[in-house]
């Protein structure tokens, strides 16, 4: 059991057990929209048809009604052009948005942390690279039209030429991300027809984040703010597919001025070839975020008018960053978490899969349930996604199962709340001694550590090697 | 929560769809994909720095291929597997893992934990026949593609995206 007064933890965890009102009913809808894309919409049959009906009925109070509606219509009829397409991404953009704010509203009661009300806006977009973004789309169009049950490989080979011209573009970089990781995801499935089981919300999910990336404007450059304080990292969460790495620092930031201290986040990213994996992804992201190193060093780090977004991102310069104060991430849990407030989340980013809440969890009780590893903690049994840890790390699944605490970040996944661990303190011959996920981050001195560094630093070397011969020719 | 007829996997958001790849050592095959109906790849030649091979093996067919990156033949492919579509096979096993690259091909393996040779071997007995190679130069580009990747710096700005895109532990 997690004391009230211990802080930082959740403290209303079984909230979290709980089934928030109305999430069913939405994801109902959802779940409708999403069978339609399985078997694709070239010929629409009736089953087809309500689950685009159900979509249009459950945003019918929204200011999308008519439109959705008519998208609904045509796309059941088998005339959908691509305007229909994105009414209907949108729609099921908007509902699990409601679902994400639910949620997130729940998580909030369960830790007791407040959050800010309102997201700044985004500067305002232009129409960039309308040709690319046209392209994406028409792709994600004849996508829809196959249906997972029918893409092959000249189908799912149509977005490469689109990701290589996306690619070079910085401001393309989030659709050039996404379209590159789908369609490996999509290449590795073909054909459809074969498919024993289909990810169907997934891959609605990602068809449909798509969809609205190629809208000119819906990814403009955000408004920022400086800030300058005090940054005490959290731990790092990191996310990659084959050719693409982001790792996400999460921290409290807490004002120079005094003023209340701040959830946020540092993120870098880069995209890199399928052979650069474990240690090598730390490679190719620590020469451009110093915040990275003082991770793994366990230390703060000052900053001084770091840009940040309105949803609490930090643009990270390493010119406006210095070395800090060593900074436990134990204690910054226990000590600067509880009044750290969260920002509010950017209004295309609301979705449960982008919600990442770090908690601390003390007093726990671990359990084996179907061969997952269970927190039984004030009356909830909390899952913990053992597998979401950087592989280039001391963070095991063991580690965690021998944990007495645990840094994580509070997720929503299929329908139940998931802790991902960051960091967790375990007592070896009867002293604490903290496991983060990110320790490797910067760097180590670690037998294992600098062999993964090694043979990362070997793979590299050979590729740069054949590139410097065969791609200047 | 919730009670349709998806199962857990079917509705989760961030499933595990394609294991990351293993990591192996490059210098003997920097490059190899299962892609465009074939695995296929680039080899380093063991004399010549400067040259590579392109490889590729045709799924379900094993119609196979190899010539230099300047597009003359390999000598050692007239016929049957040269030691660079062996190598190519053997690699890609360790990069996607067996299960996968079998799949992709259409080979049936039988016995425990089967290997790259193993792969090799259940090909080569059903005697296939040189391809015509015309697919080398795609495969080149796509290397030269490839390589590329490391050229793209590194971006502070956040990639939302990625969130669908955790880390794991598994490996192909």
């Amino acid at each position: 059991m997690v004391p009230d007064d211990e802080g930082g933890g959740v403290m209303r965890a079984d909230l979290l057990g709980d089934s928030v009102d109305g999430v069913d009913e939405v994801l109902r809808a959802v779940d409708g929209f999403d069978e339609v894309l399985v078997a694709g919409l070239l010929r629409p049959q009736p089953a087809q048809a309500e689950g685009l009906a159900a979509l249009a009925v459950a945003v019918a109070g929204s200011p999308l009604a008519a439109r959705v509606a008519e998208a609904a219509e045509k796309t059941a009829a088998g005339a959908a052009g691509e305007d229909h397409f994105v009414a209907l991404a949108a729609a099921r953009t908007a509902l699990l948005g409601s679902v994400h704010d639910a949620l997130v509203q729940r998580v909030e009661e369960a830790v007791g942390r407040a959050r800010a009300e309102e997201a700044a806006t985004s500067a305002g977009g232009s129409a960039h690279a309308v040709n690319l973004h046209a392209a994406a789309r028409s792709w994600l169009c004849d996508l829809a039209r196959a249906g997972w049950q029918g893409i092959d490989h000249e189908l799912v080979g149509g977005a490469a030429p689109v990701v290589s011209a996306m690619l070079p573009d910085p401001a393309l970089r989030r659709l050039a991300t996404l379209l590159d990781g789908f369609a490996a995801e999509l290449a590795a499935c073909c054909p459809g027809a074969t498919l024993e089981r289909v990810p169907v919300r997934r891959w609605a999910d990602l068809w449909s984040r798509a969809m609205l990336l190629t809208v000119p404007g819906a990814v403009s450059a955000p408004a920022v703010t400086e800030v300058s304080g005090r940054l005490l990292p959290l731990g790092v969460d990191v996310q990659e597919h084959a050719t693409a790495v982001q790792a996400q620092v999460h921290a409290v930031l807490e004002p120079a001025d005094g003023g209340t201290p701040r959830l946020v986040r540092a993120s870098v990213s880069a995209p890199k070839p399928d052979t650069v994996v474990g240690a090598g992804l730390w490679q190719s992201l620590r020469p451009r975020m110093a915040l990275l190193a003082a991770v793994s060093e366990g230390r703060a780090m000052d900053l001084d008018a770091m840009p940040m977004t309105g949803a609490g991102d930090l643009l990270w310069d390493d010119a406006r960053a210095g070395a800090g104060e060593p900074a436990e991430a134990f204690a910054t849990a226990r000590v600067a978490l509880p009044a750290a407030v969260a920002f509010a989340t950017a209004p295309l980013d609301r979705h449960p899969a982008g919600i990442a809440v770090p908690v601390l969890l003390e007093g726990y009780a671990v359990e084996e349930d179907e061969g997952r590893t269970v927190f039984r903690v004030a009356g909830l049994r909390l899952p913990v996604d053992t597998d979401r840890m950087p592989a280039a790390g001391p963070l095991t699944p063991e580690a965690v199962t021998a944990s007495g605490a645990c840094v994580g970040l509070l997720r929503w996944d299929a329908g139940e709340f998931l802790l991902q661990p960051l960091a967790v303190e375990r007592t070896v011959r009867k002293k604490t001694v903290a496991v983060h996920a990110g320790a490797w981050a910067g760097g180590t001195a670690d037998k294992a550590g600098v062999r993964a560094e090694k043979a990362a630093t070997d793979a590299v070397k050979v590729l740069r090697e054949r590139a410097g011969k065969l791609l200047r020719k | 929560m919730g009670d349709g007829a998806l199962s857990v996997w079917e509705k989760s958001s961030t499933a595990r769809v394609v294991p990351s790849a293993r990591p192996r050592k490059l210098a003997k095959v920097p490059f190899v994909e299962l892609a465009d109906g074939r695995l296929q790849g680039v080899v380093s030649s063991g004399s010549d720095i400067g040259r590579v091979y392109v490889s590729s093996v045709e799924a379900g067919t094993y119609a196979f291929a190899c010539s230099t990156n300047n597009n003359r033949p390999c000598g050692g492919a007239r016929g049957w597997f040269c030691n660079h579509i062996r190598a190519l096979v053997f690699e890609a096993v360790l990069q996607y893992g067996v299960e996968r690259v079998t799949r992709y091909l259409k080979v049936e393996v039988g016995g425990e934990a089967p290997d790259g040779d193993d792969v090799t071997h259940a090909m080569t007995a059903t005697r296939p026949v040189n391809g015509d190679g015309s697919a080398a130069a795609q495969v080149f580009s796509r290397f030269l593609r490839h390589l590329a990747y490391l050229e793209f710096e590194p971006a502070t700005a956040p990639l939302p995206e990625m969130q669908w895109f955790p880390t794991t532990r598994a490996v192909a």
